[in-house]
Formats: structure tokens, sequence, C-alpha cells
């Protein structure tokens, strides 16, 4: 633990910081390009440059500097201004004076720093240099003239994506940052270098010349298109969500999010359900919530017990859903289910279905057993973390049919068959370290008795053990009990029986079953869902109601309305609240407080945010052996969901780095 | 920049190139290039392994050799390294071609003590011929481009053509040397105005009395 002091503030920083980190421990500030902390030193840009005692006479990056027992660390010298001008200066003479027609302008480290550090004018009088742009896919926009050559997007994609496509070609003068042979990044998280990228180089296509950072009202939210609960801040304008950014939270998301995170949010003004509809002759006609509402009344008439069914959505927040199981409870029903894909799991306590290594504790392990999870889809921050698991020398077996994951996997097989009996040499790989976790997906889950089975394998192993989920409103739901005895497949079987089935957003599941079924669409897009329904109740996005989600830890989080719906679309939860007057089974809730109160006091664990403890994992007694072909759930990571099938950008992705089309060209 | 040759067309290289594979020798060399290192340290044979494969190229093509980016593919997977980081090795080394060269790829050193001792005469004489920067003649012979110091200073202003050095050039030095390889001739490497390695021009000025005396 060296101790220096820094301009005679005197830290304690732990062994291997460097001297800027010790710096920052001192409360000042040290500009620059190429450092970041979540990736390697690259030492490059000299932005960094401070003063150091002993040491050479000339100022040294701090960056790359190891911090050491009695250094003497000076940032307001002299010599240190004139080191910070002398190089900003230089970074400035190949910089163009683009500000007013650059997308960073107002979030650019350059333009921030130069007024901070610089010296306001330059000495430099020849041409510039100019680079050509850069294809870089369908999330990257490149204008490579105003790169400054940090190689933060290099090391990203090495390090964290870890696929090995972008790089610096030549040398010096003509160096430039590219994608290998300008192709499209084929990451999920390309989005990410956008936002490292310090200058205007890399920014958002999607977004493109849309707004100045200033105009746009921020907003804390809760990303839904995977269960990790990716802390995100909505960047709205008006009544339109313009980009989606990740919040740091270094349990969950550390500062990154996918590219459906950041870019599915143009779905959210396409295909939009503004206005309820009732079918009428077999086609949705507009209607009047009154009309809509009545319409329902006439079909519940005389109800009871199992003759009304739910189903709830991957995309729901927890209210919503609580409201309407109180709808169905005060039917008398428990014919509601949220597990669209027929998942089965034992649903008797929280502690049975959650991630319980937790996402961030992936990181320490030492040997992972994926079942039936590609989680470079399902989940790609958990992937992140397996990744950095992997750099630290764990090991990773799956059982699946083998996809790229970003690091080496040995695969056992796609049969959930050699779960009974692993190979020895699988056997010795997990046993032998400290640290095991063995991580159920829904490909493996999907298959009757693949839980137990996988819950025996993991004990057996004296592994911990982790359902690793899809959907944003899984955990929410089933710890508000939205779960019933047979699953998915139950309610089907009582199809015709049924004389209302509500549809919350439920969209992932074949709803051939319920074409006869009176059937009451509460959601957002005009997709899978409206096509059965008998009435259409337009609901609100993530983005347009304040809630509660829970990740697929069991993290309980909390987000704020970005924007209001469009049209006549209402919150789920009002709706349903108003709904429940004219069936004669009112809701015991006005407000939004109200509900959630009621939802502490049903659940305590849902009453405060963050991991509640939900007590041990019940036992569970392993079936007979199970086998059957493992199919992850995800055949294409841009489509997941309502939202995402309805944005351009999803689409567009989907087409060219899933399915080859050619947007090269076009887009030159 | 502008006077680098012109990248060729993508898919025209491909279908030339995309089945390039090492010769039986060029296996043999390969390997051992690649067992000079330690197990898992096979991305150190970068280097050695391209510059094999541009050799192999240019005995194909009868040229100096090039490298398509099929055969850095091919190298790069030979070491189990992402293309990318081969290509940023190719393009930073000026040794790599990354556009097709003729028989003789003429490397005029054009940095300042070859310029000071006359390395436009040398380019001079290049034109001269024929040859201008960063293009190649048209029977195919003469590639000329401008290189940045090859360290034989002492002996400027140079060329380097193929894998030996002219020094010592001249006007007519350079145009010789050009004459005698579009002959089919070898012109002699090393200097041209008669002095041995790079020992004083006019024969040796240190230590001359006390090999006067010894003599
Ligand atoms: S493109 Fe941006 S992130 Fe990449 S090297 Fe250039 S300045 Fe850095
Ligand atoms: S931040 Fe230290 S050199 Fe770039
Ligand atoms: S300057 Fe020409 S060889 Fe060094």
């Amino acid at each position: 633990m060296p101790t220096l002091t820094v301009d005679g503030v005197e830290v304690t920083v732990p062994a291997g910081a460097t001297v800027l980190q010790a710096c920052e421990a001192a409360g000042r500030e040290i500009p620059r390009f190429c450092y970041h902390e979540r990736l390697s030193i690259a030492g490059n840009c000299r932005m960094c440059l401070v003063e150091v005692k002993p040491g050479p006479p000339k100022p040294q990056a701090s960056c790359a500097l190891p911090a050491a027992d009695k250094q003497e660390v000076r940032t307001d010298s002299a010599m240190v201004k004139k080191a910070r001008e002398g190089v900003m200066e230089f970074l400035l003479i190949n910089h163009p004076l683009d500000c007013p027609i650059c997308d960073q302008g107002g979030e650019c480290d350059l333009q921030d720093q130069s007024i901070a550090y610089g010296k306001g004018h330059s000495r430099y009088d020849e041409n510039k240099r100019a680079v050509t742009e850069k294809y870089m896919g369908p999330i990257v926009k490149t204008v490579m003239t105003r790169c400054i050559q940090c190689t933060r997007c290099v090391r990203f994609a090495e390090e964290v994506a870890g696929v090995e496509e972008i790089g610096a070609i030549g040398r010096g003068e003509n160096m430039q940052i590219t994608s290998y042979l300008e192709g499209a990044i084929t990451s999920e998280l390309s989005g990410n270098v956008v936002a490292l990228c310090p200058v205007g180089a890399l920014t958002s296509k999607p977004y493109a010349f849309e707004a100045r950072p200033w105009e746009l009202n921020k907003t804390p939210a809760i990303d839904v298109m995977d269960a990790v609960g990716t802390n995100i801040r909505l960047d709205s304008r008006g009544r339109q969500v313009l980009r989606a950014l990740p919040r740091i939270n270094e349990a969950v998301n550390e500062e990154w999010a996918s590219d459906k995170t950041r870019h599915a949010v143009d779905g959210l003004v396409r295909r939009r359900l503004d206005k309820p509809y009732v079918r009428r002759n077999g086609r949705l006609i507009e209607a009047t919530w009154g009309e809509a509402f009545a319409a329902i009344a006439t079909a519940l008439e005389g109800a009871s017990g199992d003759q009304v069914a739910a189903i709830a959505g991957d995309l729901a927040e927890v209210e919503s859903i609580f409201a309407l199981k109180q709808l169905l409870d005060a039917y008398g029903s428990t014919l509601h289910e949220c597990r669209q894909d027929g998942a089965r799991f034992d649903v008797s306590s929280p502690a049975a279905y959650r991630f319980t290594p937790t996402i961030a504790g992936v990181e320490d392990a030492r040997a992972i057993l994926l079942v039936g999870s590609n989680p470079r889809w399902e989940a790609p921050l958990v992937n992140t973390r397996i990744r950095k698991a992997v750099k630290a020398g764990a090991k990773v077996l799956a059982i699946g049919p083998e996809v790229d994951l970003t690091y080496p996997v040995e695969w056992l097989g796609e049969d959930l068959s050699v779960l009974g009996n692993l190979p020895e040499a699988a056997n010795k790989t997990l046993t032998d370290g400290p640290h095991a976790i063995v991580i159920a997906g829904m490909g493996a889950l999907a298959h009757e008795g693949a839980y137990e089975a996988a819950r025996a394998a993991a004990a057996g192993l004296g592994a911990d053990f982790g359902v690793l989920h899809t959907a944003a409103a899984r955990v929410g739901a089933l710890d508000v009990g939205f779960a019933a005895d047979g699953g998915i497949d139950a309610i089907r079987a009582k199809a015709s029986s049924l004389k209302t089935l509500f549809l919350l957003g439920a969209d992932e599941t074949d709803l051939s079953a319920f074409a006869d079924t009176f059937t009451v669409y509460i959601g957002t897009h005009g997709d899978a869902g409206v096509r059965v329904a008998d009435v259409i109740l337009p609901g609100a996005t993530y983005a347009e109601k304040p809630g509660t989600w829970v990740n697929l830890e069991g993290r309980v989080q909390r987000a704020d309305r970005a924007v209001f719906p469009p049209g006549d679309a209402r919150e789920d939860w009002t709706i349903l609240r108003a709904l429940s007057d004219p069936l004669g089974k009112t809701l015991p809730f006005d407000t939004l407080a109200g509900l959630q109160q009621a939802i502490a006091a049903a659940h305590p664990h849902l009453a405060t945010e963050g991991l509640a403890d939900v007590g041990d994992v019940p036992d569970v007694t392993a079936g007979p052996a199970v086998s059957g072909t493992i199919v992850y759930p995800i055949t294409d990571f841009y489509l997941t969901n309502p939202i995402a099938r309805a944005s351009e950008t999803m689409q567009r992705c989907s087409a060219e780095l899933l399915h080859g089309v050619d947007y090269a060209e076009a887009a030159e | 920049m502008s006077d680098a040759a012109p990248t060729p067309d993508e898919a025209e290289v491909r279908a030339r190139w995309g089945c390039f594979a090492w010769t039986a020798e060029n296996e043999t060399t390969a390997k051992s290039m690649i067992g000079r290192y330690p197990p898992g340290r096979e991305h150190s044979a970068i280097m050695p392994l391209l510059d094999l494969a541009q050799r192999q190229v240019g005995a194909e093509t009868q040229t100096q050799g090039w490298l398509p980016v099929p055969v850095i593919e091919y190298v790069a997977k030979a070491v189990n390294m992402p293309y990318i980081r081969a290509y940023e090795v190719v393009s930073f080394y000026t040794m790599y071609n990354m556009a097709p060269v003729g028989r003789y790829h003429v490397q005029v050193c054009g940095t300042t003590p070859c310029m000071l001792r006359g390395s436009d005469d040398v380019f001079a004489a290049c034109k001269q011929r024929g040859l201008a920067k960063g293009r190649t003649t048209p029977d195919g012979l003469f590639t000329l481009t401008e290189v940045e110091c090859l360290g034989a200073c002492a002996n400027a202003p140079m060329v380097q053509i193929n894998d030996d050095n002219y020094e010592d050039l001249t006007f007519d030095g350079m145009s010789a040397i050009l004459e005698t390889l579009a002959s089919g001739g070898t012109p002699t490497p090393g200097p041209q105005n008669g002095r041995q390695t790079s020992c004083p021009e006019g024969g040796p000025t240190t230590l001359k009395y006390m090999a006067e005396a010894q003599a």
C-alpha cells in the first residue's frame, strides 16, 4: 500500500494502483483520453502528464506509471500546465474544427478538455490530414478524420466484446482505425464503442443528427430487452425517446449496454396501439374505452374460477402483473402464467429460480457449466462477466448446440442426457477448483425434469446453481406468484372452457390454441398477440410508465417514466384498475403508491430496491434421467420482443448481421 | 499515401488467391518458424510467416511478391490470430506489400541523408526509365516506391531492390543498374563507386600513417 503525496495531499492507495488513480484518490482531476478504467492501459494519448519526483525531470504519463511509496506528484505545476497545453495542441493539429456538425458536441471529452486544459489557439498552419470513413455496421457511424487514435475502441472490441474486428492499420501519420476490411462489427455490444470514443469519430448511426445532448430530458430507467435489468438513462425530447444509454451499476451492467438495449428505442414509436379496439364480425374496429370494457364485461358475465386465465408477457412490470393477478384472484382463478416459453421449474420460493451466483459473482467462478443457455444472446452482459472469468482462468463447459461465445468452451454435446453422466474429464474440471457454477438456460428448462436434473448435477458437483432467465418480466412475475401448475400448457389445455383470456403483452408464445377463446390483449404493439385478440387495450411500454422490474438475480429495480404513452394508451395497471369497476371486481388501489404498498404487503422482499434475502434454495428431488435435444430459446438476438421487432434499427441489424443482407454499399 | 499503389479489388483477389496454401517446402519452413516459440506464443511467428508467404506469392507470380488478403488470412489462421491483427502487422511494415509489385521492387530512400547526398538524381534516373512512384511499369519489371531511411545512410544515396542494397548512387549508376536488371543481368550489390562497404571514400583516413609505417 504505497503512500505518496499529490499536490501536497498525502494519499495511500492499494498496491498496483497507478499514479492517475492516486491523483483521483487525492481529489485531483486528471485529463485523459486513452485511459479507461475498464480497459487495459495503452498510454498513447499523453494527456495525463504529471510531474513526479523522484523520476526523470520531465512530465510522465500518470495512467501508465505505478504509484510508489514516497512519490511526490504535482498536477498543478507550470510544467504540467505547459505539458497539457502542448499535448492538446498536438491532438488538435489533425482534429477537424467541425464541432457544429458533430454529434459528439456537448458531450465530447476533447471539447471539454480543450476548454479546461488547452491553450485557446493553435500555431499550426499546414494542411490537416483527412481520413476516409470506415464502414462499421448498422450501429456505429464513423467520421475518422476526428479520431485521435486513443485505441479505446480497439481495446474494447478485443477485451470486453471478444470480437477482434477493430484495429489500427498503417503507421504514424497514416495510421487509421478500421474494422477488418471495413466490414460490419459482428458484436451485440458494438454500441459501447460509441460511448467509449472520447471524440466524435465513432457516433451512433441511428441517432445521427437527431438531437443535442442539452435538449434532452434524462430519465433513469430499467432496460427490458433481457433479464439482466441493465440500468439505463432514457434521453427523450417531447414525446419521443431518442436514445438509451447505460447508467453505471457495478453489480449489474458495469457501464455497458447491449445494442438491443441502446437501439431498440426507435421501436417505441412504430406499430403502436394507441386506441382500444373491439373485434366485430371478425374485424378489429376502433372503439372507446367504455365500449371495450363493456365487451369484456359481457364476455366475463357469470365467469368464475378457471374460466378466466391470463398470460403475462416478457416486458411487463411487477405492478401490472400483480394487478392482473388480483383481478384473477377476484374470480378465483389460478390460471395465470408468465413462462411463455413453456419452461418448467420449481417456483415455490424465489430462491429456487433466481440466478443465485449473482451477475458480478460470475467473475469469481473458476469453472462454469452452461446447460442449454447461449448467454451471448440471452444475456450479453452476463456473457461479458463469463468472459472476464475465463480471462482470469476459468474453464467453461457447455451442453447445447455449439455457438461462438467469444471465449473457449468445451462442448459436451447437444443432448440433455449428458447432464446425468458428465464425462470424467468434465467432472474433474468442475470439481477441481474452489468455485463452480451451473447455469441453466431456458433451452434446457423447457424440458420436463431438466430443472431437477440440473439442480442435482450442481449439488453433486458442489456448485452454485443459477437460472439464466431471458425475459425482463419473468422473475418479478414469478415472485408475485404468476405461475400455474403445469405451466402454460395447463392453460392451453383449458382453452375451450375459458370465457376470457387476458394477454398482458404476451407475444412470444404459440396462441393458436386460443383462436376461439375470447381474448383481451393489453399491450403496446401490433404484434403476434393482437392477431387472436377480441379486445385490444392499448398499454404503455417500459419508457412510458414508472414501475418495478426484478432482474434475473432477483434484484428489485425501479424506473421512472420518460415519456407519455401515445394516443389513448394508458399505463397497464390503470387499465386493469379501470376495467375492474365494470366487471364488479373493483381492485383495492387507486394510486401507484397504493398498488406498490399492496405488493410490498403481499411480497415483502419486493418492498425495497436491491437484492433481498429470500432464504435457502428449497430442496428438489431429482426425477428420472432426462434427455432431449437442446434448442436455444432465442433464434434472432435482435428481434426478441415487440419493441425490438418494431425497431427499424433492430430489423436492419438482424438482416445485416445475422442474415447477411449487404447494406455496406448503400450506406456510402 | 497519395503515392501508394491502389488497393486491388477484393473480389478479384479472393478469386485468384482464395486457394493459397504453402508449398511442401514452405510448409516445413513455416512449421519450424512456429516451432521457435513456446506453445501458446505462436503469434510471435507472424512476421517471418508473412515474409515467407510474400516470397511464395513472389515465386508464383515471378515478382517480388505481395500479400493478398486471402494469403494474410491463411497465415493468420496458421498461428490462430484474428485477421485484423495480422492485417495490422502487414499494413505497419513497409516491407510487406499490400498491392502487387513488379519483378523488381525499387525502393529508393528519400530521407534527409540520402536526399542531401543526391537521392533526387536517383529518382530522376528512375523517372527517365519510365518508373513512377507507386506504379509498376507496363512490362511488369519495375515498381518504384519511395521509402524512409533503410539504415544505410553512410552510403547515401541508396536503393533497395528486392533483397539487395545498391549504394553510393549517382544518376548514371542508378541508370546502369536498371539497365542491367532490364536486360536480365544481375548488378553487383553494395557501393557502386568502388569503395569497400562503408569505408571512407577515397581510401582510409584514420590510422593511415600507422599502416604506412608497417608497410
Ligand atoms: S475511433 Fe474513437 S475510440 Fe477509436 S481510436 Fe479513434 S478516438 Fe479512440
Ligand atoms: S491517459 Fe495516459 S497516456 Fe492517455
Ligand atoms: S537516409 Fe537513406 S538510408 Fe538512411
